[in-house]
């Protein structure tokens, strides 16, 4: 378990003190898969460094397994660190490396013989689907290739724990999913303890069972995914989760609310049914769906007529068929 | 002319390259340490050492900013307490090494900044220490810079070389100078200074090839 107490990070410059982190308490436990959600400079990379003091806090404890670790000599602290793997958005890969060595240098470190560490690095090269380039330099492969050797060099020494820094802010859409879906694997598989930093609600609602919502230094609101995306109630978490380019003007009287997807079956046609058994013609203002196995996640914004108990119909249907929703403003 | 049939410029290359790679190759061995310690010390280094950073720092610029013709008369005394002798190639070896090594310093710290802070920060995140960041990061990463930075400092020396050959020792820079400008021979200027182009043609060329060969981010 990671626990995060009264953690405060103060960088003193010289056009004075910026403060980057403001009495986070946060706690991850084991198993879970953890995201960490803000916009750029809120303070989320300087919180994830400090869960294994690449960054030193200014004050609080980082407590692992029970031991805070701020108060760990330097060579306590090195072997603390084995035991969490990082992944980072620029991969930093060794470039004059090739993949299998990037793999080993963990267990290299370690002091893991050197034949033990090349079948550990081949194993793991197989996990995330490299064993045909493992001979190739990092400057021969794609940002998603990068991001997966990265992934298999930080399991290499078996961590309990692997930090994920904007791991994959710099790939595209679809390299973004199958990463995620190896975090996932990973996660399930190894039962390994992720903490993801993000500033894009896409990768927290896919894989993450919890979610804590960091801005201006602080941590706003944090909680089990679903209930963050059902109900969130900081106005930074409305914002992250709902782009505000789709408030736009309201005709008098009109409602509109916002339905949440969090594992309906995707087959299943949820709007139609609503018109059909209703009777409302609801306008569909703003969707953002994905089916991932079989299951649909996400949201709708649907713009109600006015109307003789329309908004009362609609609802009623959403409450029979369990769907949750909310009403915007 | 008597100098080919002597075998005056065989001998004068010969000279030249033995003590300018000799020398280099100490002042490498003083350099490069002194150039990591330089790096490593620095406030963005992975082991700030504020009071050692400063101290090494003013001693290399001193010596840096020193022109070598003047460094070479002025150190030449302590030559002899050194290697034995103020005279011939030895003592020459001894100015060459003493200008070049501070110089070398400031060619390998400047390599091993340019490597990435971001593959730094991933090995101390996987529990590497200090030292273990030297020698399995900062070096190898910084190789080809490294090497580049070698061949700079070769043909530096060379340079050096043929200044100190007016003093002490030989090499091609004394047959020039002694042997052509004070008789005014001036084919023995040209055919010294045809050959050294050369020589720095070929430390220029082999070098370069075997930067490239070890960069493993080219291809």
């Amino acid at each position: 378990m990671i626990e995060l107490k009264n953690l405060t990070k103060i960088f003193h410059t010289v056009s004075g003190d910026i403060c980057a982190l403001k009495n986070i308490d946060l706690c991850v436990n084991d198993g879970e898969i953890f995201g960490i959600i803000g916009l750029s400079g809120a303070g989320k990379s300087t919180l994830v460094r400090c869960i294994n003091l690449l960054e030193r806090p200014t004050e609080g404890a980082v407590i692992i397994d029970g031991r805070d670790i701020t108060k760990l000599n330097k060579k306590e602290l090195l072997l603390v660190r084995r035991n969490i793997g990082m992944i980072f958005q620029g991969f930093n890969l060794l470039a004059q490396r090739n993949v299998i060595k990037n793999v080993c240098y963990p267990l290299e470190i370690a002091g893991t013989p050197k034949e033990e560490a090349k079948n550990r690095a081949r194993e793991l090269l197989k996990l995330v689907g490299l064993s045909d380039r493992e001979k190739a330099y990092p400057s021969q492969l794609s940002g998603g290739q990068k991001q997966r050797v990265a992934i298999a060099r930080a399991l290499a020494t078996n961590p309990k724990y692997l930090l994920c820094d904007e791991a994959t802010s710099a790939l595209d859409p679809n390299t973004t999913q199958s990463i995620l879906e190896l975090l996932k694997r990973i996660n399930k598989e190894f039962g390994v303890t992720i903490v993801v930093i993000t500033h894009e609600m896409k990768v927290i609602d896919s894989i993450c069972d919890r979610v804590a919502v960091i801005d201006k230094s602080v941590i706003a609101e944090q909680g089990k995914v679903s209930d963050v995306f059902v109900n969130p109630k900081s106005d930074i978490a409305r914002d992250l989760i709902l782009p505000k380019t789709v408030i736009t003007d309201t005709v008098h009287g009109e409602k509109r609310l916002r339905i949440i997807f969090d594992g309906e079956a995707s087959g299943r046609p949820v709007i139609s049914n609503l018109v059909i058994s209703s009777g409302v013609p609801v306008n569909i203002m703003f969707a953002d769906t994905k089916d991932i196995d079989g299951k649909a996640y996400g949201q709708m914004i649907l713009q109600i007529p006015e109307g003789e108990n329309n908004y009362e119909r609609v609802t009623a249907y959403l409450d029979s068929i369990k769907l949750k929703y909310s009403e915007e403003v | 002319m008597k100098l080919w049939e002597n075998g005056v410029f065989a001998l004068g290359v010969w000279e030249t390259v033995y003590m300018v790679l000799l020398s280099t190759f100490i002042a490498y061995i003083i350099g490069l340490p002194l150039g990591i310690i330089l790096s490593v010390t620095d406030k963005e280094g992975i082991c700030p050492i504020r009071w050692l950073n400063k101290i090494i720092g003013f001693i290399v610029n001193i010596f840096r900013s020193i022109p070598f013709i003047i460094l070479m008369v002025a150190i030449l005394p302590a030559a002899k307490l050194f290697v034995g002798t103020s005279m011939g190639n030895r003592a020459m070896i001894f100015t060459l090494v003493v200008a070049a090594a501070p110089y070398v310093a400031r060619m390998v710290e400047s390599s091993i900044k340019e490597v990435d802070k971001g593959v730094i920060e991933a090995a101390q995140a996987m529990g590497t220490s200090s030292f273990g960041i030297i020698r399995k990061v900062l070096v190898p990463e910084a190789a080809p810079s490294l090497i580049v930075g070698a061949v700079i400092s070769t043909v530096t020396i060379l340079g050096y070389s043929a200044m100190a050959g007016t003093i002490a020792g030989g090499g091609l820079g004394k047959i020039a100078i002694i042997d052509g400008y004070q008789r005014s021979e001036y084919d023995v200027i040209w055919v010294s200074m045809l050959l050294t182009i050369v020589i720095v043609e070929i430390i220029q060329e082999v070098g370069m090839r075997i930067a490239m060969k070890n960069d493993k981010r080219i291809k």
